[in-house]
């Protein structure tokens, strides 16, 4: 059973080669919701950072720490509900759950990263106790950063997890509620706070965060 | 609102982020075709209802999506302790000041020792 189970998994380039236009989660939103313009008014400044590789990483957390700190050259989290991030930043992986990663890299990246990941991994789908599964989800959300100094007052209307810098250190990750939504909300820098929205939430929370961000003279940077 | 424990998540989180799932510790019967339909009955339809400390299933939905136990007192609505899917409750209806933590944790110790011993029984 586990011999016929190990293979039956398909790895595909969800980036289209040909030259089909490529549209984030938000495309429609901006276009019928707006963009507020940036002003030096603006105390929360709202930026999407579309298209990354996103992926989701499910197995025992020695083998997964293992195989990453291969590829990627950082290992998992350590603790519950927290991030590590590589050198420039740019590549991350956050708790989700005691056997479940979230991988963040820069998009185009992904499907390299998968390949790579289910090499090293090679041998451990083997053994029963040894499972793992890596699924690709980079288009099934996107990523918005906010930063300024009310941006924190926005997340206090929106969300009932505690965001004080005591309770949300620098480095952490939840996923929680937001806005009777849920997303992933975490702070990888002491300024910036990040947010994964599903697609599907993804119009209801913009349009969400440009109304409660109104009093602050939110402003969404291109 | 007020907020539960999760053990996996190690933090008290919002009451929103969870769902009851009803009674915890209900065993699957090992051979469902040996059952009698009184038997199969209980085990699908029929709960306890206790005045008092109460072992109750609930997920983490929006979160680690994990499932626990809490004991929760019925009469009070206090949340006596949560604690992961396979360990023992501390807080029970025979011991409802709750028993030491490392008596609980010694007796799973045997349990699983006691277990091992029969799976690697079976094998041989
Ligand atoms: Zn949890």
């Amino acid at each position: 059973m586990s011999e016929q189970t190990a293979s039956w998994f398909n790895v595909y380039n969800v980036r289209p080669e040909t030259e089909v236009p490529t549209e984030s989660p938000l495309a429609w939103s901006c276009h019928h919701s707006g963009r507020p313009s940036v002003s030096e008014k603006s105390r929360v400044v709202l930026r999407e950072r579309a298209m990354l590789g996103h992926l989701i990483l499910r197995g025992g957390a020695i083998m997964l720490d293992e195989a990453v700190r291969e590829v990627l050259g950082f290992g998992l989290p350590g603790r519950p509900n927290t991030l590590t991030r590589d050198e420039s930043g740019e590549r991350s992986i956050q708790w989700l759950s005691p056997d479940e990663w979230l991988v963040i890299v820069p998009g185009g990246e992904e499907f390299d990263l998968e390949g790579k990941l289910r090499e090293a991994l090679g041998d451990a789908h083997d053994s029963s106790d040894n499972h793992y599964a890596i699924v690709n989800v980079s288009g099934g959300q996107t990523l918005l950063e906010l930063e300024g100094e009310c941006a924190r007052e926005l997340l206090m209307k929106s969300t009932p997890y505690d965001v004080h810098p005591d309770a949300f250190p620098v480095g952490k990750g939840v996923t929680t509620i937001f806005a009777k939504a849920s997303l992933i909300l975490r702070r990888p820098t002491e300024d910036r706070w990040e947010l994964v929205l599903r697609r599907s939430f993804a119009d209801y929370l913009y349009r969400w965060i440009l109304d409660a961000g109104r009093e602050y003279a939110i402003g969404v940077d291109a | 609102m007020f907020h539960i424990y999760c053990p996996y998540c190690e933090e008290h989180r919002e009451e929103e982020e969870f769902h009851p799932k009803g009674q915890a510790h209900i065993a699957r019967p090992e051979d469902p075709e040996a059952c009698s339909d009184e038997q199969w009955g209980d085990y699908l339809f029929f709960r306890d209802n206790p005045r008092g400390i109460h072992h109750e299933l609930w997920v983490h939905a929006v979160g680690c999506r994990k499932f626990f136990n809490i004991t929760r007192n019925t009469v009070s609505y206090e949340i006596l302790e949560t604690y992961k899917m396979g360990e023992a409750p501390r807080f029970t209806a025979e011991h409802p000041e709750g028993r030491p933590a490392e008596t609980v944790a010694a007796e799973r110790t045997a349990a699983g020792a006691d277990k091992v011993e029969r799976q690697q029984g079976a094998k041989a």
